[in-house]
């Protein structure tokens, strides 16, 4: 029997029965609906982390107190502002290296407040990260080695403070303490679930005086170039040590800080699209069981086939067509649904969706496989009919 | 009518030509450990222009015969040749080549494709041999007219009475090509006066030139035959000739 006969037949045998068809693909809808769904949200997950984390800056080493492993507890920062001279002096090039002291701190102009992550630091800071400002100007090396009591804000706490007037040359307090605003910060959005728009700069020292402590939390260094990234941590690292014997120091890469949540998040993907696939699997194991209850019904049909000339050969790739075309069909439905329920999510919740081709080549490729794999006991079965038997049912 | 080569019909028994070739054929059954002996040493030779009735009480093997015969099912002892070939020595698969080529089935309870038209049940052995399917609708639109349907062919099998139903399965039979029709019982399901045009076509078809062998009750159309085979307990009792 030639090919393209074979599928003509398959499908009309699945449109006979059209509504038993439809709740057997079902299985295999939902199953490949939720892995392309669970992909597509991973993928979209992971592809916002690594930008923002690019975001950041590019050859970014943050060298920060204890060690950097999941379950360590937290570390009492030792660092003070003398070993930003240790480091600068390893650096080589002071504008490369900024510091930061951080607090949550409620910050009041007039009658409106907001709640910003206060951050301490170096006027150095926009030349090691990305920051770009809207208004105004950044710290001054004079600000910070006098203490001024400027601020730069972000986008968020400009907004909710001052609404759409100007805040440059205005005054807010913070932790009541009193500020005058130099300058505000281009909207950035979230970055790793924090919302970098509620931040505030001001000088490293203010922000000691503030807090009452000569501590800093951490230090970022701007490599010059990616192949000695990691000779300088350890550089930095080691000249930290000498200073702070009883401590442990880390530097961190971006591409290690990337490696890290993509491996979480690839994990994560990885365990959803399983048990989705389980589902998938629940789905071709319904396929298998409809087909062999097909076949048992149309015994006559089969014998009758045999008798005119088919081969077994010809009756077991009816019916494994016949379970391809199921999965196949079902598959498809599902990348339908799978790429709806992404664009949803996507659309109705922060949580970013990439549909990535290679997703949905695999869940057709998989589907189609289901139907093979879940088809051949049937089909076996019916190819070695014995026709006799097969007529003289009734 | 065209007959394969028989290279290995030398020592094989019956004359070269001969469309099928039984010698001392038995088929048991084995029902649960119980063995059914439904043939018990039957030789038959039908020859290329042959009509033989099959008479017998039912349960007298006459089917388990026929399904020989077609190649449907294999002799457990005995030998068996279909167009000059050895059925034990063929694959299934082979088999059912076999089948589509040298032989047309009829059945008494008809056995067409329920939500198949007349036409492409017609058509269904040719899926089997890979002939296209322009060429299919044509040959099955001109077998139908043959069997005197050429007004159902986009009729499905409930649309259509059972003597037509008939019509159409002889017509599926025929559209190979074959050199032996086997119809078992195939006015069974007929009232007498659809069962005698059905068994008038079938004697037309035989006058053309190809083989018939019938399983019939009607002494009557058993006494139009040429042959006459009588059956009982898995045995040929007793084969006439009878006069043309
Ligand atoms: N598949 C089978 N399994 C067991 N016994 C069978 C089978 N088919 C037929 N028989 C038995 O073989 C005998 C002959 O049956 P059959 O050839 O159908 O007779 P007929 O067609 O003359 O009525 C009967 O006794 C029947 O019960
Ligand atoms: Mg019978």
């Amino acid at each position: 029997m030639r090919i393209a006969e074979a599928w003509r037949v398959a499908l009309d045998a699945l449109r006979a029965n059209r509504l038993r068809s439809v709740l057997t693909m079902l299985g295999v809808v939902i199953g490949v609906g939720a892995v392309v769904a669970l992909v597509s949200i991973g993928t979209g997950t992971k592809q916002l982390i690594e930008r923002q984390v690019e975001g950041l800056g590019s050859n970014l080493l943050v060298v920060v107190p204890g060690r950097v492993a999941a379950g360590s507890p937290p570390t009492v920062s030792p660092l003070t502002l003398d070993d930003l001279d240790t480091v600068n002096r390893v650096v080589g090039d002071p504008s490369r290296v900024a510091v930061t002291i951080a607090s949550g701190e409620t910050v009041r102009a007039g009658s409106q407040s907001a709640f910003a992550s206060m951050q301490g630091v170096l006027e150095t800071t926009p030349s090691v990260f990305v920051r770009k400002l809207d208004r105004g100007t950044y710290l001054t090396r004079t600000d910070v080695t006098t203490g001024r009591r400027v601020a730069v804000l972000g986008a968020g706490v400009a907004g909710s403070l001052f609404g759409d007037r100007d805040p440059i040359g205005r005054q807010v307090t913070i932790a009541g303490v009193r500020f005058r605003v130099i300058g505000t910060f281009e909207k950035l959005g979230q970055s790793l679930g924090v919302d970098r728009d509620s931040e505030v700069h001001i000088p490293v020292t203010a922000a000691q005086r503030l807090l009452g402590t000569d501590r800093i939390d951490g230090l970022a260094i701007r490599a010059p170039d990616r192949d000695t990234i990691n000779q300088l941590g350890a550089s930095v690292v080691a000249a930290l040590q000498k200073a702070h014997p009883d401590t442990d120091f880390s530097a961190v890469t971006q591409e290690q800080i990337l490696g890290v949540l993509g491996q979480i998040l690839g994990v994560l993907t990885g365990v959803l699209a399983a048990i989705a696939g389980i589902s998938l699997l629940v789905g071709g194991v319904g396929v298998s069981n409809i087909m062999l209850v097909s076949v048992r019904e149309r015994t006559r049909e089969i014998g009758l086939r045999k008798a005119v000339g088919a081969r077994p050969r010809d009756i077991g790739v009816q019916f494994l067509l016949e379970a391809v075309l199921l999965t196949t069909i079902g598959g498809v439905l599902g990348m339908a649904l799978g790429i709806g329920t992404a664009l949803v999510v996507d659309r109705l919740s922060p949580v970013p969706a990439a549909i990535t081709w290679w997703a949905l080549a695999l869940a057709f490729g998989v589907s189609a496989a289901v139907g093979i794999i879940f088809g051949v006991v049937p089909a076996q079965r019916a190819g070695r009919l014995d026709p006799v038997v097969a007529l003289r049912t009734e | 009518m065209k007959f394969p080569e028989m290279s290995d019909a030398a020592d094989a028994p019956g004359a070269p030509g001969d469309a099928i070739v039984a010698v001392d054929v038995t088929r048991i059954y084995e029902l649960d450990g119980v063995s059914v002996p439904a043939l018990r040493g039957v030789s038959l030779t039908v020859s290329p222009d042959d009509y033989v009735a099959i008479v017998g009480q039912s349960g007298s093997g006459k089917s388990t015969l026929m399904h020989l015969l077609g190649g449907l099912d294999r002799p457990t002892s005995g030998t068996l040749l279909i167009g000059g070939r050895d059925v034990a020595k063929l694959t299934p698969g082979e088999m059912a080549r076999l089948r589509n080529e040298t032989i047309g089935f009829v059945f008494q309870s008809f056995h067409l494709l329920p939500r198949t038209t007349a036409r492409d049940n017609v058509a269904l052995p040719l899926v089997y041999r890979g002939v296209g399917r322009r060429e299919r609708r044509e040959r099955a639109s001109a077998m139908l007219e043959r069997v005197g349907l050429a007004h159902r062919l986009d009729h499905r099998p409930n649309q259509m009475s059972g003597g037509e139903q008939q019509r159409v399965a002889i017509a599926r039979a025929l559209v190979t090509g074959p050199s032996v029709l086997l119809a078992d019982e195939p006015t069974g399901n007929l009232d007498s006066t659809t069962g005698q045009s059905v068994l008038t076509l079938l004697e037309s078809l035989n006058a053309e030139g190809v083989a018939v062998v019938l399983v019939t009750h009607d002494r009557d159309v058993a006494g139009r035959a040429h042959r006459q085979i009588v059956m009982r307990d898995g045995l040929i009792v007793s084969a006439t000739d009878l006069v043309r």
